[in-house]
């Protein structure tokens, strides 16, 4: 079948407004997620659950966050690994609080906590723009790394200043800690993930999402039409922040199963930065193809040389790894500030008119 | 904040500006002006480059407050307020150098206009079903009558930025009127246009006062286009006001012209 929009009429606003309004790109969907939910966990092993799946779906859940903030509503942070860390020891708190809590319910409502941070440190972003900004939430990225560090109330007095995840099960399911099995881990990520993005989509197209590109193109025209800065900055600040705080628990509890301050540091913030700007800012599904391309870019030039019989020293991959990332990250800001996505979705226009060539 | 404000009658004014001066550190951009717009009109403000005509809109629209003077918008007087505010009281504006959200469609941009009156609060826009999804279609109805007016159908779903400026200057109007306004402010909206764009816009700013009784007041340079579509003309030079009365009369008024011919003062 043609990819094709002719035909499709749309008789009312509201198919028009659907997430995907092009009928093959919704039947896409759903055969993505049956492939995600169904042959993913009876076809990949292990390594592939544990090494590539749920680590691409947690970052890509942090890159949608920070996408929010950055994309959408154009405040630049860099404070993302901070915030997952916030996410991360809230839900250790919570559940070493309430240990008979179902685990879920720690790690949603750890991201509340994390929003509150992340409104206190968007506080600044009512004066300051751009640069002056990034360096405002670099200086909350440091103090909240320092008060992880510093703050043995939030690893329970643990001497090697560790958090580690304790098991928790759900139906007698081990779900976290060293008994969960990668299968229940990957698709309990994954649930939390779809629902997650299917609610940032649902804020995108509605009137919270142009408030936040409105802010993003012409903040004194967006004041002109009604929009209130604050508020609309502060919404975004909360929201960016309670997907990073869902990724950091995610993170330490479902991938990690345990952390350290280290774990939360600038180089988490820069990563997530780059996954929006490979993948595309202002886009959703380029939050994933970003997590998944850096993410992954790097295991496959481990493992690629092997197959045609190449050596290659850990240490050269490396190199090889951030000068690939580096270049393509200028490529992006340069040539194509709108990333993978944009990509895509231009092979997708020339898909519609193929094979006629106008 | 006054929001306490009487319905106006047309004809009389909505909005009076009394010995209203304004200026940056030493540029008295606006030097006791005083003038009124009454409902319904069609009132333009005219004058040289540098004479204080987007310094006015700015005041009137809440964007820089006066040092003296005084502001009466239907019939209340009004202290120094933000510019959201003034948008919620009914007055809305398009800029000199179109002021539009270039990452945003046309579509989006217009519907933007709405977000005032866009009540649902964000738990029913986490879900879309329900409220919000209901609230955004009744919006999107009325957004469409408002590209259908203006002929944008085709521009629909194009970014802003990739306009070219005719069209930009034609979104922004569209993104104004969404927002219902009473008073419509236009700075220059024919500017940088072709002949057969003007004639476009004349008859989009006539229509929407004749069709909503939308008051509107409007800077433009071109003398035609001023004589032909407005009720009452301002005269500003050098931030005065030296000349205010029907187009005929301003035409041959002698301080309009000496200004016009760059006379020394
Ligand atoms: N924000 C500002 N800061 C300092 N000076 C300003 C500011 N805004 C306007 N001015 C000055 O006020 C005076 C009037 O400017 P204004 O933009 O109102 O003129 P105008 O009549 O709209 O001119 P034009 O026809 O060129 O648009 C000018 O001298 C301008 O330099
Ligand atoms: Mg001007």
């Amino acid at each position: 079948m043609f990819y094709r929009e002719t035909g499709q009429f749309k008789t009312s606003y509201r198919t028009d407004q659907a997430v995907f309004p092009i009928k093959q790109d919704a039947i896409g969907i759903w055969v993505l997620l049956a492939i995600l939910f169904i042959v993913v966990p009876l076809t990949f092993n292990d390594f592939w659950l544990n090494s590539i799946m749920i680590p691409t779906l947690i970052f890509s859940l942090a890159a949608i966050g920070l996408n929010l903030l950055l994309g959408y509503a154009g405040q630049i942070s860099l404070g993302t690994g901070g915030f997952m860390g916030v996410g991360a020891y809230s839900c250790y708190k919570l559940t070493t609080i309430f240990p008979d809590v179902n685990i879920l319910i720690p790690i949603l409502l750890s991201g509340f906590v994390a929003a509150a941070v992340g409104v206190l440190f968007g506080i600044p972003s009512l004066r300051i723009k751009g640069f002056y900004l990034a360096i405002a939430t670099l200086a909350s990225q440091f103090f909240l790394v320092w008060a992880f560090g510093r703050i043995e109330w939030l690893y329970n007095y643990n001497p090697s200043g560790a958090i580690e995840v304790p098991t928790r099960r759900i139906f007698d399911i081990a779900v976290t800690g060293p008994h969960a099995t990668s299968m229940t881990r990957y698709l309990i990520i994954l649930s939390i993930v779809v629902v997650l993005t299917w609610v940032a989509s649902n804020l995108v197209r509605g009137r919270i999402g142009r408030a936040w590109m409105a802010i993003r193109d012409m903040d004194i025209a967006a004041e002109l039409i009604g929009i209130k800065l604050l508020q609309t900055k502060l919404t975004a600040f909360a929201i960016s922040s309670y997907y990073a705080g869902v990724a950091g628990a995610l993170m330490v509890f479902m991938w990690l199963g345990a952390a350290e301050v280290e774990s939360f540091d600038i180089n988490h913030s820069f990563l997530i930065l780059f996954m929006v700007v490979i993948g595309g800012s202002g886009s959703l599904i380029g939050s994933f193809m970003g997590a998944a391309f850096i993410w992954v870019l790097p295991i496959f030039l481990r493992s690629a040389p092997d197959y045609i019989g190449l050596e290659i020293g850990a240490a050269t991959v490396e190199h090889i790894n951030f000068m690939v990332v580096g270049a393509l990250i200028i490529f992006f800001l340069i040539v194509e500030p709108n990333g993978i996505a944009r990509l895509w979705q231009i092979g997708k226009e020339k898909l519609r008119r193929w094979p006629f060539p106008y | 904040m006054n929001t306490a404000i009487a319905e106006i009658q047309p004809g009389k004014p909505i909005l009076a500006m009394d010995h209203i001066s304004l200026s940056f550190g030493g540029v008295k951009a606006i030097r006791d002006v005083s003038f009124d717009i009454r409902k319904g009109e069609i009132r333009a403000i005219i004058g040289p480059n540098g004479a204080g005509k987007t310094s006015l809109l700015n005041v009137i629209n809440g964007f820089y407050h006066p040092q003296e003077g005084i502001i009466n918008y239907k019939g209340a007087k009004r202290n120094d307020m933000k510019p959201y505010v003034a948008a919620s009281q009914g007055i809305a504006r398009t800029f000199q150098n179109v002021a539009l959200f270039a990452g945003m469609s046309t579509l989006d941009n217009i519907m933007s206009g709405r977000m005032l009156k866009m009540k649902v609060a964000l738990p029913w826009h986490i879900i879309r079903f329900g409220p919000a999804e209901r609230e955004e279609i009744e919006h999107r109805e009325f957004v469409e009558q408002i590209i259908d007016f203006l002929e944008i159908q085709a521009i629909r779903r194009t970014p802003v930025g990739r306009l070219p400026y005719g069209l930009q200057k034609r979104v922004e109007l569209g993104r104004a009127l969404a927002m219902e306004p009473e008073l419509l402010l236009l700075d220059e909206p024919m500017a940088g246009m072709n002949l057969e764009e003007k004639e476009d816009m004349s008859r989009f700013v006539l229509d929407v006062n004749d069709q909503f009784g939308t008051t509107i007041a409007l800077i433009e340079h071109d003398m035609g286009v001023v004589m032909d579509i407005s009720d009452r003309v301002i005269v500003l030079d050098y931030g005065q006001k030296i000349a205010d009365g029907t187009p005929d009369e301003v035409k041959n008024n002698q301080n309009v012209i000496d200004a016009y011919l760059g006379v020394a003062h």
